[in-house]
């Protein structure tokens, strides 16, 4: 099966596959004289798990980074669900359902897990501030419904005892942990994950690679992941991208791509 | 129709007619100008040495201007008291480092700011307390800086030049210049600098944090004192002088806090600015007294353009 | 012991969600709360009423304004009482121009007046950050202090560029102005701190506390996960300006009963600041704390050397006063650099388990 297909598949393991989600069409990024990414297209498809790997300085960061938007591209354009997306603010861009994680983790220290776990529910709730000062009707409604689905990722996650924890205290492995649970708090169209494996020890990848399977198997959101470690991504994502130096040197499958000289010789290096 | 041509004509009207007393006001702002400099210049040595914002600059400087008279009071040679009075200055520099600072270290920059509050309290409370509140006068010909004037008369007006205005102003091309060679030429003048570059890094080739923060201590003591003797000559010693203070620091805004070339030309243009402003627009349209605020202003509609201030450099924000 | 939580279980989100989950923490609010409204009134002289009960309600009260910008919100401000300013001119000029206003209506509105010029001097905030953004809030104290010395419309052109608060009756009682009685002016003072506490600890504690918060502790993060920064900044900056504003108001209006431009000029923005820094950034209950601990600091000092015996001169005693306030201040700083809050709440975490530590 080819990936470049663009009609709906099913996996090997039963997930559904459709259409093209989000497509970067030649996307350059400039910080002044520096390139950080060259002209790079690649498209993510509903329901899929999507890599972006490359060695260091590669652009990964900077690629999810215009994603997220973050960075706006110096050239070229993110179509998002079949329109182009017009430059706007990182907030309003999260707020059309693409939720992040961080490569350094940025949780908010001073509030407890589940405050900075609420917070990625901010874009769906809607009460005013008047409202809310009187903590009456639907403010009230609106936190206890909230809260509802916020315990529900808690539970996925496994993550209940450090419920009212401040995040300042946890151990890096569960600070990780919270940090995707934010994100799928905010229940995404898109979930960009920033090196989610970064840092860990064999045991927390193996959980962090089984969480992200099973939030994509379970609730069916599509992922872009940016990672280090080959292994893992091999055996993770249904597509990969490579990059090298901000150009792409390759795209498809993860066989395809084991395969692809191009991308052997960026990783091994190359004799000349 | 009126007052724009009173907002936009009539002062340049003015200047053009009285170009004498317009380079008066240049003068006079230089001289104000210079100053700010300087106590811009003791707080930027120490934030970049350490990353704190010193609000206790402003009160050193009234604090080492006490501490001065006050030896001269007890009957102590008016060069024998600077030399004591670098000598307290000192003093406070290790009490500081050593009371305030390390317990401190590695706090977010907002507690070492408070810190530096609570110092500058301390510092008002202390001074009233041994030296009492009420203005004293600086003891300008003690040390030798002369008190008359030179006149010119440029194009047929009247130009003065108080000699103590001329004597800051050297002085304090003096202290700049010593103060860039020994940050440029000597090995400690280096640390200050790699201190401010990188914590870390600094720390991991050997230098010492607390004998860097100590000396910057020391350095923002001496150009307290100095810009203590020079503001204290012209308006008296008290802690009325603190506002000068505070002139500081839009100087920073406007320079960067790290810059020291900023602060220099900072202090200079706010100096400037602010006395033509207050001359030329201040007094005849809003009633005057726009000195205590006109430097903010400037600094803050400067910054809404350039947010990085004059002289720093952007900033590329990551992730 | 005393503090025991086991066998207060929850079963609704709602329940969790209350002020006060832990019921012990609900009953010692009751008995400050009594001792507020009950005892002190009962017990208290003119002379406390005036000068150490009245006051330690309008600066906690300013104090919690600031903390909500500066604590919750991460912007620090230089300026507060310029704002606090605002609201007492704007006071001023309602019952001025409408003087069959209620009292109470006109310093709740006069706040709406000191959250505007907040939000327009909170605009940099999204440009300009931290140290830098301190500095300009500096820019609204100098300016505002200036404006109402210079701008005699302000003060009804009154020569010295002072407010002078009128006897106002309200339902035929006199509750401000020289004929008022201070009993009656500290229940109003104390009406309006309550309702405002009450208002700020829920926007605090629900998703508008959570988007201060996460603006405060990392922006960069709290934009991309969709907090739109300029809105959380202003509303911070409006919400804060309106407290202080209100603070005040009640501060001349019902307690000093005249005010002189220089009142508000940085020593009082200084006061406030530390009042929120002792007590605690980040913390609702720490300003009254703190707000205490500077109002009765004088009177301790005061008081020890005559105790003692010593006769001090009332200058030496503020002199005293500044420095030990500026000692305390780094002492406070160095032992917990989260305030006389956090170390409540250190306190309780140990009571609840008390007596047996595991």
């Amino acid at each position: 099966m080819s990936v470049t297909d663009l009609e709906p598949y099913t996996t090997e393991d039963g997930r559904e596959i459709g259409s093209v989600v989000m497509e970067m069409k030649n996307i350059t990024l400039r910080f002044g004289g520096v390139v950080a990414i060259k002209d790079i297209s690649f498209d993510i498809r509903q329901g899929e798990i999507r890599a972006i790997i490359g060695p260091n300085g590669a652009g990964k960061s900077s690629m999810l980074n215009v994603i997220s938007g973050f960075y706006t591209p110096s050239e070229g354009q993110v179509w998002y669900q079949g329109q182009p997306r017009p430059t706007m603010k990182p907030f309003e861009i999260a707020r059309q359902g693409v939720a992040r994680t961080f490569q350094n983790i940025a949780l908010f220290e001073g509030m407890s897990t589940l405050d900075n776990i609420m917070t990625g529910r901010l874009t769906h709730m809607k009460s005013s501030i008047f409202s809310q000062g009187l903590w009456w009707g639907k403010a009230q409604r609106e936190e206890a419904e909230h809260r509802e689905v916020v315990e529900k990722v808690i539970d996925f996650l496994e993550i209940q005892n450090i419920r009212k924890t401040p995040v300042g205290r946890l151990p890096y492995g569960l600070k990780k942990r919270v940090e995707l649970a934010r994100a799928l708090a905010a229940e995404p169209q898109i979930l960009l994950l920033d090196e989610p494996m970064a840092g860990m020890n064999v045991e927390e990848k193996e959980d962090m690679s089984r969480f992200i399977l099973d939030v994509n198997d379970e609730f069916g959101t599509t992922i872009a992941l940016i990672e280090h470690d080959m292994g893992v991504v091999m055996d993770l994502s249904d597509r990969v991208v490579v990059m090298d130096y901000g150009k792409k040197i390759g795209d498809g499958t993860p066989d395809e791509v084991r395969n692809n000289q191009d991308v052997i010789d960026a990783y091994l290096g190359v004799a000349n | 129709m009126e007052f724009l041509k009173k907002l936009f004509v009539d002062p340049f009207v003015e200047m053009v007619s009285y170009p004498d007393f317009l380079m008066q006001v240049l003068w006079e702002g230089l001289v104000s100008g210079v100053l700010y400099s300087l106590i811009a210049l003791g707080f930027v040595l120490i934030f970049r040495s350490s990353r704190i914002f010193n609000f206790a600059q402003g009160i050193m400087v009234v604090f080492a201007a006490l501490t001065l008279v006050g030896f001269h009071a007890m009957g102590i040679p008016a060069w024998v008291s600077v030399v004591f009075t670098l000598g307290v200055m000192a003093l406070l520099a290790i009490t500081i480092e050593r009371v305030v600072l390390r317990p401190l270290v590695g706090q977010p920059d907002i507690i070492l700011f408070m810190a530096t509050i609570g110092i500058t309290l301390f510092l008002i409370g202390g001074g009233e307390l041994i030296f009492g509140g009420e203005t004293k006068r600086m003891i300008t010909s003690d040390l030798g800086i002369p008190t008359g004037s030179v006149d010119f008369e440029p194009f047929g007006g009247l130009l003065i030049l108080q000699h103590l205005d001329i004597t800051s102003v050297a002085a304090a091309v003096v202290l700049v210049t010593s103060l860039l060679i020994f940050l440029n030429k000597t090995r400690m003048g280096r640390a200050i600098r790699a201190l401010g570059d990188d914590h870390q890094a600094a720390l991991s080739v050997g230098i010492s944090l607390r004998t860097v923060w100590v000396l910057v201590w020391f350095i923002a003591g001496v150009i307290a004192l100095m810009t203590g003797i020079f503001w204290g000559a012209r308006a008296g010693v008290s802690f009325a002088l603190e506002v000068i203070a505070y002139k500081a620091l839009p100087v920073l805004m406007l320079g960067g806090l790290e810059s020291i070339t900023g602060a220099i030309v900072g202090g200079l243009a706010i100096g400037l600015l602010e006395k033509l402003f207050e001359i030329y627009w201040g007094q005849p349209l809003l009633g005057g007294g726009t000195e205590t605020w006109f430097a903010f202003v400037l600094a803050l509609i400067v910054l809404l353009f350039r947010p990085q201030g004059l002289f720093g450099e952007k900033i590329i924000e990551r992730v | 012991m005393f503090y025991n939580t086991a066998g207060q279980f929850k079963t609704s989100y709602t329940k969790d969600q209350s002020l006060f989950p832990v019921k012990q923490d609900a009953i010692l609010l009751g008995v400050v709360l009594l001792c507020a409204w009950i005892i002190f009134p009962m017990t208290a002289s003119e002379f406390t009423f005036k000068t150490m009960l009245m006051p330690v309600l309008c600066y906690s009260l300013a104090a919690l304004g600031l903390n909500v910008l500066t604590g919750f919100a991460g912007q620090l401000s230089l300026g507060t009482a310029a704002f606090m300013g605002v609201g007492a001119f704007a006071c001023y000029k309602l019952i001025t121009i409408f003087p069959e206003m209620n009292i109470i209506v006109a310093i709740l509105l006069s706040g709406v007046f000191s959250s505007a010029v907040g939000v327009a001097f909170g605009l940099p905030s999204l440009r300009i950050k931290g140290f830098y953004l301190a500095i300009a809030t500096l820019a609204a104290q100098f300016f505002l202090v200036w404006l109402f010395e210079k701008w005699h419309w302000l003060s009804n052109h009154n020569p010295s560029g002072a407010i002078e608060v009128p006897n106002i009756d309200m339902f035929g009682i006199t509750v401000a102005g020289p004929h008022a009685a201070p009993v009656t002016q500290y229940y109003l003072i104390l009406a309006i701190v309550t309702l405002i506490t009450i208002v700020t600890i829920n926007l605090t504690r629900g998703n508008q506390g959570r988007i201060w918060k996460a603006t405060r502790d990392m922006d960069i993060a709290a934009e991309l996960i969709g907090i739109n920064l300029l809105k959380s900044k202003l509303t911070a900056f409006a919400v804060s300006s309106y407290i202080v504003g209100v603070a005040g108001a009640c501060f001349v209006f019902l307690n000093l009963g005249a005010a002189e431009p220089n009142f508000f000029d940085i020593p009082l923005s200084f006061k406030i600041l530390f009042i929120a820094i002792i007590g605690g950034l980040g913390s609702v209950m720490g300003n009254f704390m703190g707000a205490i601990l500077i109002v009765a600091l004088p009177v301790v000092i005061k008081f020890l050397p005559d105790a003692m015996g010593l006769e001090v001169n009332p200058a030496t005693v503020e002199h005293l006063n500044i420095m030990t306030i500026g000692a305390l201040i780094i002492f406070f700083l160095i032992i917990e650099p989260h305030g006389l809050a956090r170390l409540w709440q250190l306190i309780r975490e140990k009571l609840i388990i008390w007596p047996f530590p595991h």
